[in-house]
């Protein structure tokens, strides 16, 4: 397999280009993504490659955004729909939740909604409250909509493919504070299959599951750690829904310890869904010491970068929090 | 416009059937044979039938709470609709729907909706597939006067309009929303002046009249189809029964319901179709009869079906 070095940004956009070339129902829709390439320029060029058609420029209404993208993909189109920040998509939440999520269910299996609702999330930009959430916990709860969260260039590109072929509306949150990152990714077509965890760093003392840009966190937190004798395995789970259980489970027996890591605000956050089902699976008897969360205090992101830095786990609190439990 | 005598006795049918169809689920919701909540569009006829008559068999449709009547409009089969208020398997959602989700993909019923203006959304982004596909469809997006006070609205209806859309919004102007009037929630007269905002047409109809509904809707329909975009076409008409089954009907007098029921649209249909030598009384008796007996039918077939099996529960979530 030939390797490229692209960035993240670079691999949503492959992921995008390839699959509308592979199929004429595929399209994108949202704010500013054409001409402007998209508030973070993810879309860059794809205008000119695929005409004002493919490439939707929509007026400021997320509402109307997801949920004309539930309207054409149960109709027969395959729409990728992006919402410029994860935080507005409490605008498009009718769209999504009574609508997009319900349809085949509340038809009794009639309906195919194959949408995909793009979205960065999280903090570390500067941009306060309003342009800083980690809101997939809400997702995660709603039966109908699969949630997918890759931290790195060739996890993003493979599981967005598989997104825009998957026949469900998955909303697919995109790490901004990544976009620039770069990774190997295969020169050819590939897809990662939803619900496959991915053990981004084998060891033997604790597990650390991460998202997002905790996955990059907890791996620098792992080779600090590393010099000082303690062995961490960092689990990336991808999918939120579907979640790969097993993978976790087996790395909890194997090491006994767990700690959950994201950036989103620990109350009601997914590391609590986390640690229950490790609680309710076999790996119970196996833990040594209670399971701890590493994650966002409970309070919205402020502006001033010092305290916003402070309000989500830092590669320190995870060195921290591993010492304290082994 | 002249009309066929099949077309105006397939009208006045389909009108009987949402009529009959209705009473009989208000029939069966008092003896608890069907449950939750229903809403009931007795009264509104004309304006659920007079409007999808102006459509092609693969046009497309959206419907709301109240749509039983857009559904039969559309051709729906009466049996499963039956079966899926009874929470039966053979219904159209095979139990799991209901009153407020039957939908028929198939024959283009996107579907019904339990959330006020949460159709408009799924009509632009359906009326946006016809439009990149060619496929010179167009959609019906069904709401009512309290809907067009939702966002839901204006998203929808600027994005329709800026990209020509082959949709036409048909508010059902049923006076309340719930028990808010028009007069009380809206700043507008009539929802079809609305239209002035998003450079659309917009024409207020008689509701109560399926011949005015039906050309009213067919330009709109014409003009959709033809690329020109969308518009609005508004029918006054008027609910006789209450919002759902909660409603002690507080907020209007016993007097306008009883003006509005001598204004009957099916009643005021037969009139014209005897007047005009369509049809003869007793023509008018046997059609009656035989919509009554197409329920009845429903009703066998509904009951005649199975509930959906536990196995069922967790079915059909994702595909």
């Amino acid at each position: 397999m030939t390797m490229a070095l692209i960035t993240y940004k670079e691999a949503v956009r492959q992921a995008m280009q390839e699959e509308m070339r592979r199929d004429e129902n595929v399209f994108l829709l949202g704010e500013d993504v054409g001409v402007y390439g998209g508030a973070f320029g993810v879309s860059l060029g794809m205008l000119e490659e695929f005409g004002e058609e493919r490439v939707r420029d929509t007026p400021i209404s997320e509402g109307v955004i997801a949920g004309a993208a539930a309207g054409a993909a149960v109709t027969g189109l395959r729409p990728i729909a992006e919402i410029m920040f994860s935080d507005f998509i409490t605008i498009a939440m009718d769209s999504l939740v009574n609508q997009a999520a319900k349809m085949r269910y509340m038809f009794g299996g009639k309906a195919k909604v194959p949408m995909v609702l793009r979205m960065p999330g999280g903090s570390g930009t500067g941009a306060a409250a309003q342009h800083s959430q980690s809101l997939e916990a809400w997702l995660v709860h709603v039966p109908g909509l699969k949630v997918v969260m890759p931290s790195t260039p060739y996890d993003v590109k493979g599981l967005l493919k598989t997104a825009i072929r998957d026949d469900n509306p998955v909303v697919f949150i995109e790490t901004k504070t990544v976009y620039n990152k770069k990774g190997e990714v295969p020169e050819e077509d590939y897809v990662i299959p939803f619900g496959a965890a991915d053990v981004k760093r084998i060891g033997r003392d604790v597990t650390v599951l991460a998202t997002g840009v905790m996955v990059h966190r907890s791996l620098e937190a792992a080779e600090i750690l590393a010099k000082e004798g303690i062995d961490v395995e960092v689990i990336d789970p991808r999918t939120l829904v579907p979640f790969d259980k097993e993978t976790l489970v087996k790395s909890v027996i194997k090491t006994g310890k767990l700690i959950i890591v994201h950036e989103a605000c620990k109350r009601g956050g997914f590391g609590g869904e986390v640690a229950a089902e490790v609680m309710e699976s076999e790996a119970f008897d196996y833990l040594d010491a209670p399971i701890k969360r590493v994650a966002g205090k409970n309070i919205p992101i402020p502006y001033c970068m010092e305290l916003e830095k402070s309000a989500v786990p830092q590669v320190d609190d995870i060195v921290n929090a591993v010492r304290e439990i082994v | 416009m002249k009309l066929s005598k099949e077309t105006l006795i397939s009208w006045y049918k389909k009108m009987l059937h949402t009529r009959f169809f209705e009473a009989q689920v208000d029939a069966f919701f008092a003896k608890g044979m069907i449950h939750g909540t229903t809403h009931l569009s007795i009264g509104q006829e004309a304006f659920a039938i007079g409007s999808t008559a102006a459509l092609y068999a693969d046009d497309l449709i959206t419907s709301t709470h109240r749509g039983h009547g857009e559904c039969i409009g559309k051709d729906a089969d009466l049996n499963r609709m039956m079966a899926e208020l009874m929470g039966k398997s053979n219904g159209y959602c095979k139990g799991k729907g209901g009153s407020m989700h039957i939908a028929d993909l198939e024959k283009g019923n996107l579907g019904a909706n339990g959330v006020v203006g949460g159709g408009f959304a799924i009509a632009v982004g359906a009326a946006l597939t016809q439009q990149m596909k060619k496929t010179g469809k167009v959609v019906l997006c069904f709401f009512g006067d309290g809907a067009s006070n939702e966002g839901s609205f204006h998203e929808a209806l600027n994005l329709a309009s800026i990209w020509k859309l082959p949709v036409v919004f048909m508010c059902t102007n049923n006076h309340y929303g719930m028990s808010m009037s028009v007069a009380r929630s809206t700043a507008v007269a009539n929802i079809a002046d609305r239209a002035a905002s998003y450079e659309m047409p917009g024409i207020t109809v008689d509701g109560n009249d399926p011949i005015k509904v039906y050309e009213a809707t067919l330009a709109a329909v014409e003009r959709a189809r033809s690329g020109e975009g969308p518009s609005i076409v508004e029918g006054i008409t008027y609910r006789w029964l209450g919002h759902s089954k909660s409603d002690a009907n507080r907020y209007r007098t016993k007097e306008e319901i009883e003006a509005w029921k001598d204004r009957c649209p099916i009643k005021a249909f037969e009139k014209y179709l005897i007047k005009n030598n369509v049809i003869s009384q007793q023509e008018s008796d046997e059609i009656t009869a035989g919509a009554k007996d197409d329920i009845a039918r429903a009703v066998e077939f509904a009951q005649q079906g199975s509930y959906p099996g536990i196995e069922t529960l967790e079915e059909d979530v994702y595909a």
